[in-house]
């Protein structure tokens, strides 16, 4: 992989990282529209997330007197380090340079960074919301981090990598092999999604119940371009864990080489397994009730422990003697 | 610089501690002494062990000097090698910014009553003795340094006696500090026997059979573990660190906790030398545990410095988790990853020093302004104290291991180092240490948690209380330490591959390789094997992080309106909040306490107000005591029971009793 | 051996038990009755695939008829049966939540730990895939045991039991291409019984006692009771 640093490698990498935030509202209202679909109703059209987002930029941001100036540069934190994590994730081609410069660790690292200043800026204003949120937050990523951890680790130790493309490659290069590590971390890395990206049955993206919020609460205060910032950043977040999710698991598709046709074709199948990850998103919204926050705790624990049996089974089924 | 030189620079750096510690006894008539000489004398101190440190990292070799003190049979021996260098530098690194706090800060304790010759004369000792423990070379200097080391913190830690709590957690850091140099004397006892002699020379060519080398280690893992304030012996640091005054308290977490590693590395990786995997799954074992009951303990504080005490207990579990890493891997016969553990290990110590001594040095400058430690007194002090504010940030994000700060670089070669796990051949160990790693992950989010607690109820909000509303920033000495200490953060996140070249001596000497594909890619990138394997690019993180930013921020600005207009905060429409109403430091932890409800001992009562009112007060407790030094203390008093039936008042008995002591000496000794 | 070496339908095998073992957790840590007896059921159904899976892939015939047994057995009839004294108990909302789910989850981790470290000796390379297995089968039996020794509630305890008859099963078949089928109709025949034996007992206990927490059961030992009329 001596070569993926060449120009042309970056260049694909920077048309990566320019269609992760072009693409995020289409793929969060193309999961409203289903949702909509299911109970019945006609929805807005998929492209509404964006009307919503030009919307924002162009109104007047409001600050509370008593926000300090990291009120202020916090959505940008946020969405800068969402977009970089994006960036790291391979979307079409798994030789990717930003996947060099920061593995999967990195890429939790910088997630996490997001986060932290969300939180931060929940707690600026000095709301009892703010605070509320951001303790939740706290409380649930804290959960989240083993499993997620203990999934990336199953994938890494089949893989021999960290490095998201070469996990991938790993993967494409193999025979199809029924791995029941994989079927586990698998299962173990979605429950986690759900829970980062504040979906049901964790968080409602779409409440404003005050009981209920999670991270509406933390960006209760926020408005105009740093509200537009913040929604962004979480689209592109709940994409990233879609592309991670579908192209980890399901990588038949993903182009190995930087020819145009493989490239297009891989566009179109991650545009297709997206579309099923995010109806199978909006079926689930469906059914599933919101759980108490004193749930979720059981909730991430299943995730860690099919995580953990992921691991068992790959160290005691797949490597043997 | 040649490595003689380097010795006489640490040489010098201990006279200058000693200097510092002789010139404080005139503090009793001119107090200003304190301030216009011991300190900067311990800023020279800290400046010299760092050049020595530096200068025995790039040269690497060793040197050893016999000093004329010590027992005529035993002469003290010094040395300085890589592993020395690494601790000196530590050392001068957070003495040095010592010496540019110090003298603002003793200001304002020259009107008080508190002795100014105990402070400054036992800061000097303290020093002294770390530095020479760390270039002792054999067991009776180093038991000697290690002593003078413990009781001149005692001294410190009781340094405010008036408070009665101070006394307590003097007396139980005295009482652990005993046990602690106990089990090391021992240790170095049987080290000893099997040698020829005390000196570390013979030692090292000592070959034990296994059995007593695990007996070794576990002696040495106890002694220096307590000193550590590794779980389940870690009591005492949550107690005697926030009594001493802020600067100390840097100076023991910071540091003195790092001499304790020093110890252990010395002895087990060095003197003892053939390591075995079990003691390194007891290592990690112990360090898991530390790790998540210090991250978890932590969160639940509401004292700033208890609460960064308490995350001390967690970095250093998160050391000695890399250390076990390091001993599983080098016994099974893996030479890289083991390297890579062990420098995991040493990156993280080094960092621990540098943000610890930060926000201890940031609370310090808390108190300074506000009087208060307390975080439900406090909030907005980010507009109060602007640098404070900025520096106190950076170590906060540094501490919660991310990045693109330094505290992330030595978390992930951690992982890095445990996702080797797949090389070992065991499978029992190919599961366990993943699930030492899971733990590792869940003490990092945990500690973010923690450390968004401590920001947002301190830093952002609207304030508490009337005194923290009033809070000036300090004067220019204390943010210039904070701020140096802050851009030491930035700058070992941003550039570990340099770093790691620098530390690459240490496990080159003491384990006989390195790390060496490390820095073979330039310093942009740090690869530990090869980049399909993992990579990771700080400056390019940082760079491309600040370059979308140059990106996004005008672009937004163009896009959108241009104005942003103050207001009230919404809050959801309902009235115009308090301070009052802000979610405390208590409601933040509340959800990780009912979570983790098994580990604490959480005391709930309702005390009647004054006004009628009812007051919710909640204690949280450390189950270690009732489980480990309650039962314990029962017993050494049932014991004491016993034992003072002999003192009947009667000198003729007390005779007798001797006379039998005696008699049965001789004849063990003639059998 | 490594997996990718396998043939496909042994591959399937592999993945089966895992999922068996991911089951049994589920039955660990489970608090409702009824969807406890459904994890059962699901468990039965695979170990009846992992024998099909078996009898193809080594084309063995009588494996056939002792997978559709255990199709209906294990997955059909008793869960049935279960689920109807739970209807007569009135039982069907009952939920018995563990004391500390997270520590017998942890404890039941460590099982599988224990138990893949004990099949370690069978180190051989043909025996490998075997060996595997049968690591998985002992976990699925002392996670069983561990849920009897966790559980207060009668029918929660029988459903460890049948668990553990899984884990013994799984092992028969996997590692041995299945017992003689005479052997197994007596097994079968056995594990029926012993459920109307269960079922019958189930009343008979909530009968003398008026509950179906086993650790009321030890006021039936005569001690207790002598010693409580011995106090004034």
């Amino acid at each position: 992989m001596a070569d993926i640093l060449s120009p042309s490698a970056w260049l694909l990498a920077l048309v990566q990282a320019l269609l992760f935030p072009a693409l995020a509202p289409l793929l969060a209202g193309w999961v409203r529209k289903v949702r909509a679909r299911l109970q019945n109703r006609r929805g807005a059209s998929v492209f509404q997330p964006y009307r919503e987002l030009r919307k924002l930029l162009l109104k007047e941001a409001r600050v509370a007197h008593t926000a300090s100036p990291l009120f202020r540069a916090a959505p940008y934190v946020v969405f800068v380090a969402t977009w970089l994590a994006a960036a790291t994730v391979p979307l079409l081609t798994i030789d990717l340079p930003t996947a060099v410069v920061a593995d999967i660790i990195v890429l939790a690292g910088l997630l996490a960074l997001a986060r932290v200043f969300l939180a931060l800026a929940g707690m600026d204003v000095g709301t009892a919301f703010g605070g509320m949120g951001a303790s939740r937050e706290m409380m649930i990523s804290a959960l989240a981090e083993p499993a997620m951890l203990m999934a990336v680790f199953t994938l890494a130790m089949t893989a021999h990598s960290t490095n998201l493309g070469s996990v991938i490659a790993h993967h494409l290069g193999d025979a199809f092999v029924l791995r029941p590590s994989y079927l586990f971390a698998f299962a173990g890395l979605t429950l986690v999604a759900l829970a980062e990206t504040g979906r049901i049955p964790v968080d409602n993206p779409t409440t404003h119940l005050e009981l209920t919020m999670v991270h509406e609460a933390m960006v209760l205060e926020y408005s105009g371009r740093h509200l537009a910032l913040m929604e962004w950043a979480a689209q592109i977040k709940l994409l990233l864990y879609g592309v991670l999710v579908a192209n980890i698991f399901f990588p038949w598709g993903v182009a190995s080489d930087p020819a145009p046709a493989s490239l297009a074709m891989g566009l179109a199948a991650v545009v297709l397994k997206l579309a099923v990850l995010g109806g199978a998103l909006a079926a689930a919204e469906t059914v599933l009730a919101k759980m108490r926050l004193f749930r979720v705790p059981a909730f991430l624990n299943l995730a860690l422990l099919l995580a953990l049996l992921g691991l068992l089974s790959h160290v005691i089924l797949e490597v043997g003697a | 610089m040649r490595i003689e030189t380097a010795l006489s620079m640490a040489g010098l750096a201990v006279a200058l501690a000693l200097g510092s510690a002789v010139v404080s006894l005139l503090a009793a008539r001119v107090p200003k002494v304190v301030r216009f000489a011991a300190m900067p004398l311990l800023g020279l101190c800290g400046v010299a062990a760092i050049v020595a440190g530096l200068g025995a990292l790039l040269s690497g070799g060793a040197a050893t000097a016999t000093l004329p003190l010590g027992l005529p049979w035993l002469p003290w021996h010094v040395r300085i090698d890589a592993l020395a260098g690494f601790f000196l530098l530590l050392i001068g690194l957070v003495t040095g910014t010592i010496g540019l706090y110090g003298p603002a800060y003793v200001r304002g304790l020259e009107q008080g009553r508190d002795s100014l010759v105990a402070l400054g004369g036992f800061t000097g000792l303290f020093l002294a003795g770390m530095l020479l423990v760390v270039l002792a070379d054999d067991a009776f200097l180093f038991m000697i340094a290690w002593e003078v080391m413990s009781l001149a913190s005692y001294f410190l830690v009781g340094f405010q006696h008036e408070q009665a709590a101070n006394r307590r957690a003097a007396f139980l850091y005295l009482l652990m500090a005993h046990v602690g140099g106990l089990s090391i004397l021992l240790g170095f006892g049987v080290l000893a026997s099997f040698g020829d002699g005390f000196a570390f020379a013979s030692m090292r060519a000592a070959e034990l059979s296994p059995l007593w080398a695990s007996l070794a280690f576990g002696l040495v893992f106890l002694g220096f573990g307590m000193k550590a304030g590794l779980v389940p012996l870690h009591a005492w640091l949550p107690e005697a660190h926030p009594a001493a005054p802020s600067y100390i308290s840097a100076l023991m977490s910071g540091v003195m906790l790092k001499v304790a590693v020093y110890g252990f590395i010395r002895l087990v990786f060095d003197l003892i030398g053939d390591v075995q995997w079990p003691w390194g799954m007891a290592v990690l074992a112990i360090g898991s545990l530390s790790a998540l009951t210090g991250a978890l303990f932590a969160l639940m504080q509401t004292d700033l410095k208890r609460l960064l005490a308490y995350s001390s207990v967690e970095n250093l579990g998160i050391v000695f988790i890399a250390l076990g890493l390091a001993l599983i891997f080098i016994d099974n016969g893996h030479p890289l990853p083991g390297a890579l553990a062990f420098v995991a290990a040493l990156y993280h110590a080094l960092n621990h020093a540098l943000f610890k001594g930060l926000l201890f040095l940031g609370a310090g400058s808390i108190l300074h302004s506000t009087h208060e430690r307390d975080l439900e007194q406090m909030g907005g002090l980010l507009r109060r104290m602007p640098w404070t504010g900025l520096f106190f940030l950076i170590g906060c994000l540094s501490i919660a291991a991310l990045p693109p700060f330094n505290g992330f670089v030595s978390e992930w070669l951690t992982f890095q180092a445990a996702l080797q796990a797949w090389q070992l051949e065991s499978g029992v160990m190919r599961s366990l240490v993943p699930i030492a790693t899971a733990v590792l992950a869940l003490t990092g989010a945990l500690v973010a948690a923690t450390f968004v607690k401590v920001y947002g109820i301190a830093f952002l909000g609207q304030a508490r209380s009337r005194h923290v509303r009033r809070a000036r920033p300090g004067p220019w000495g204390i943010r210039a330490a904070q701020g140096l200490l802050a851009a030491l953060c930035v700058l070992l996140g941003l550039f570990p591959t340099l770093v790691i070249g620098l530390i690459d001596a240490v496990p080159r000497q003491i384990l006989g390789g390195g790390l060496p594909d490390a820095g073979s890619r330039g310093w942009l990138w740090l690869v530990p094997d090869a980049f399909e394997t993992a990579s990771y690019s700080a400056p390019l993180v940082a760079l491309l992080l600040v370059a979308i930013a140059a990106l996004v921020v005008p672009g937004m600005r163009r896009v959108g309106a241009r104005r942003v207009r103050r207001c009230d905060a919404w809050d959801c429409g309902f009235a115009p909040s308090t301070a009052r109403m802000q979610y405390s430091a208590t409601a933040f932890a509340q959800p990780v306490r009912r979570v983790f409800a098994l580990l604490f001992r959480v005391e709930e009562t309702q005390v009647p107000r004054e006004d009628g009112g009812m007051r919710h007060q909640i204690k949280i407790g450390d189950r270690s005591w009732d489980a480990l030094y309650l039962p314990l203390a029962r017993l050494v008093e049932a014991a004491a029971r016993r034992v003072v039936r002999l003192q009947s008042g009667n000198v003729r008995v007390y005779l007798g009793w001797t006379l039998v002591t005696l008699l049965v000496l001789l004849w063990i000794v003639s059998a | 051996m490594s997996l990718p070496a396998l043939p496909l339908l042994q591959q399937l095998v592999v993945l089966l038990a895992a999922l068996v073992l991911f089951l049994s957790f589920v039955l660990l840590a489970q608090s409702r009755l009824v969807s406890a007896i459904h994890a059962f059921a699901w468990q039965g159904a695979l170990v009846a695939a992992v024998t099909a899976v078996v009898a193809v892939s080594g084309d063995v015939h009588h494996l056939y008829f002792s997978a559709g047994l255990t199709l209906l057995l294990k997955a059909l009839v008793i869960p049935a049966m279960l689920h109807r004294q739970v209807r007569g108990l009135a039982l069907e909302r009952h939920t018995e939540p563990l004391q500390r789910p997270s520590l017998a989850i942890m404890a039941a981790v460590g099982l599988v730990i224990f138990s893949s470290w004990l099949v370690l000796p069978m180190v051989a390379e043909e025996l490998a895939f075997t060996r595997n297995i049968l690591a998985i089968s002992l976990a699925v039996v002392l996670i069983g045991f561990l849920m009897m020794v966790v559980r207060q509630q009668a029918v929660a305890q029988v459903l460890g039991f049948m668990s553990i008859e899984n884990g013994l099963f799984l092992a028969a078949v996997s590692a041995t291409g299945g017992m003689p089928l005479i052997v197994e109709l007596g097994v079968a025949f056995d594990v029926l019984v012993a459920m109307v034996l269960f079922g019958v007992f189930f009343f008979q206990i909530r009968e003398s006692i008026d509950s179906l927490d086993v650790d009321r059961l030890n006021r039936l030992s005569e001690t207790a009771e002598i010693a409580g009329e011995d106090r004034p």
